[in-house]
């Protein structure tokens, strides 16, 4: 029958495009270590979920001979999926093919996946693989970059955007996933820069590898630029994987609940601070004694590790958490740390996710690059990005909480909706030590011994002041807790502001210290 | 400057996280970084502990490598010429013992595709000049010094 040839014909031409870039160029892909783009899809996607679209796509360049050239899929592989059940769109560029490079119709079929993510309202997850631009499709293929990065800044804050850095993504190509919410790099598979080693070489004559320049490890350790990383593709998926489990599926949803559990019972929360302010921790132990399951999702573990960000459940929701870390850098805000927490308060934010704040730092971090790099300026956007988030703000302070730092992490005065603070909390403007070598500086300089009464003037500045009842007299907190008592206090204080309504005045938007 | 790092090596208290519980004080971290540790290493002997003042407060702490990398300020000296981007000299205007007043062109600095004109910010003498026309300069290499 006809009908049954025009089958044979269909699944034939399939076939034909399913082999990708041909063998060769499969076995190259193999040998530097790394999965095809269909591989990944079906690696990274519940099983048998994967409908691909645009199969049949063709490029339509004309010069350089590349009217003589098919290129299956134009290199790249889209289509929709689910994990876990929660629906995906999904792109992944195919290296095999052209070396992934963006030509026209390739970017067409990524923007179409885009409009349909957006359209949907489910979260888009790029697979980045490329060369770059298709030389040989000139303006052309730099449209095809703009008509990306326009639509994930339409997408942003509507629907949460992931990207995975399996391979090179150089030039413009980078800025579609600086423009997404959560960067997924592997060790020594991915590769990030504006300009190559190559430029640079050239340009300024300095000599540096491309692992050293824009490799997985600099961008989750140094630049910043990505926010998961992983020693192979396969930790990479389950780390994506994990992560679509502690976000809601767009803006207008929460994520989903899952059945409460209790915390492991090796946290145990009344141990883990050490009453000496001056004296580290980890503060991620705190959070695993307060999370469902000792379960907490680390972002960006590795880069300003003076603060800690991340997703955990409280009684099966998610929240997420903002918390100093006295390990590094006393805990300190910096430009890095700020950065940091700002954007991922704004993602809270965005996506009804409750925030809780454990606060334990000494204030800012002195130092000339500080100030040189912008201190002031990036410091602003942990205050603009607390202050506009309208979803449950919950604070913990642990310990200390001086000065400008004190305001920064989700004060009262910045309309947190429940501030608590542990029994050992100072809440001074500064210091006990700052404190006393400024208010007592004539009594301790005409002192017979002014050491013994600098130490002096600091204890007893300490027994007034650096204690939580100072600030509870006043109402900028809520309530001297018992450690023990947080977990409890914090899932009543969630369930409370379910229904937290905020209005915020009327604006097209502000203006954050960007 | 005020918040000098220093070793602390006569202060090696436990950090109240040891006993009886998990240690994960980022000694995760660290044995990720030397992959020849693969047991957390004592807390209180961790050589990473050192220490950072902040207000007269002296903090026990790790420090991450921007911060110990972080470069020292210098007050810039007007009587240098650097480069402040790496390039190459394409024309010479002065030579040594030359008078020049402020303004005066000192030399033609090509870099990123732009001649870029490289201008005396005070008049004086010549004291010094350390390139030649067609030399590769890199970025912060003194090329013209003032009496």
């Amino acid at each position: 029958m006809a009908l049954n040839k025009k089958i044979e014909e269909l699944k034939k031409r399939r076939e034909i495009i399913l082999q990708g870039g041909g063998e060769k160029a499969i076995e190259k892909q193999v040998a530097m270590g790394k999965l095809t783009a269909r591989e990944r899809i079906i690696n990274l996607l519940d099983r048998n979920s994967f409908t691909e679209y645009d199969l049949f796509v063709e490029h339509d360049a004309r010069d350089f001979d590349m009217d003589k050239k098919t290129l299956h899929g134009d290199g790249v592989i889209t289509g929709t999926g689910t994990i876990f059940g929660a629906p995906i769109c999904i792109f992944a560029q195919d290296f095999t093919v052209a070396g992934g490079s963006l030509g026209l119709m390739h970017a067409r079929k990524i923007t179409k996946i885009m409009d349909h993510s957006l359209k949907m309202k489910v979260p888009l997850i790029g697979i980045n693989d490329s060369g770059g631009a298709r030389i040989q499709e000139g303006v052309n293929s730099l449209s095809g970059y703009g008509e990306i990065f326009f639509r994930n800044t339409l997408n942003s804050g509507v629907i949460p955007q992931i990207s995975v850095i399996l391979g090179p993504c150089a030039g413009g190509a980078v800025y579609s996933p600086a423009l997404t919410d959560f960067v997924f790099v592997v060790d020594k598979i991915s590769k990030m820069f504006i300009t190559g080693p190559e430029v640079i070489k050239t340009v300024l004559g300095e000599d540096i590898s491309m692992e050293d320049l824009g490799g997985a490890r600099v961008h989750s350790e140094i630049s910043g630029n990505a926010h998961f990383y992983a020693e192979s593709e396969a930790e990479c998926f389950e780390q994506i994987k994990k992560l679509i489990t502690f976000i809601p599926w767009n803006n207008l949803q929460k994520a989903k609940k899952f059945p409460p559990k209790e915390p492991k019972p090796e946290y145990r929360i009344n141990d883990i601070v050490p009453g000496d302010p001056r004296q580290p921790y980890d503060v991620r132990d705190v959070i695993k004694a307060i999370v469902d399951d000792s379960d907490f999702l680390e972002v960006q573990e590795r880069w300003a590790e003076n603060i800690v960000i991340g997703f955990g459940r409280l009684a099966g929701e998610t929240v997420g958490f903002i918390c100093n870390q006295p390990l590094v850098l006393a805990g300190v805000l910096d430009v890095d740390s700020s950065d940091k927490a700002a954007r991922f308060i704004r993602f809270c934010d965005a996506f009804n996710i409750p925030i809780i704040t454990l606060v334990d730092l000494p204030g800012y971090l002195p130092g000339v690059d500080q100030e040189h790099a912008g201190v002031i300026r990036h410091g602003a956007k942990v205050l603009y990005a607390y202050s506009e988030a309208t979803v449950p703000k919950l604070t913990v302070i642990l310990r200390k909480a001086y000065g400008g730092g004190y305001i920064a992490m989700a004060s009262r005065h910045l309309r947190a909706d429940f501030v608590f603070a542990w029994p050992g909390a100072e809440i001074a403007v500064m210091g006990p030590e700052g404190a006393a070598n400024i208010i007592f500086r004539k009594e301790i300089a005409t002192a017979v011994d002014p050491e013994k009464m600098r130490k002096q003037k600091v204890k007893e500045y300490k027994q007034k002041f650096a204690n939580p009842y100072v600030a509870a007299a006043r109402g900028y907190i809520d309530s001297v807790i018992v450690p023990s008592e947080t977990r409890n206090l914090l899932l009543h204080a969630i369930e409370v502001s379910g229904n937290k309504s905020v209005y915020l005045p009327n604006k097209k938007h502000g203006i954050p210290p960007f | 400057m005020a918040n000098k790092a220093m070793s602390d090596s006569n202060n090696n208290r436990d950090t109240g996280n040891k006993e009886g519980k998990k240690p994960s004080t980022g000694t995760e971290n660290i044995n990720r970084r030397n992959e020849t540790q693969k047991e957390p290493v004592e807390v209180d002997k961790n050589p990473r502990y050192k220490s950072l003042i902040i207000e007269g407060a002296k903090y026990r702490t790790f420090l991450n490598r921007k911060f110990e990398n972080r470069k020292k300020w210098y007050i810039p000296d007007p009587k240098k010429i650097i480069s402040y981007i790496p390039g190459t000299v394409v024309k010479l205007f002065v030579h040594e013992g030359q008078q020049v007043v402020k303004g005066d062109v000192i030399l033609i600095l090509e870099a990123m595709k732009m001649k870029n004109r490289i201008v005396f910010s005070r008049s004086g003498k010549v004291k010094a000049v350390n390139v030649v026309e067609g030399d590769k300069v890199p970025k912060n290499f003194l090329m013209v010094e003032l009496e």
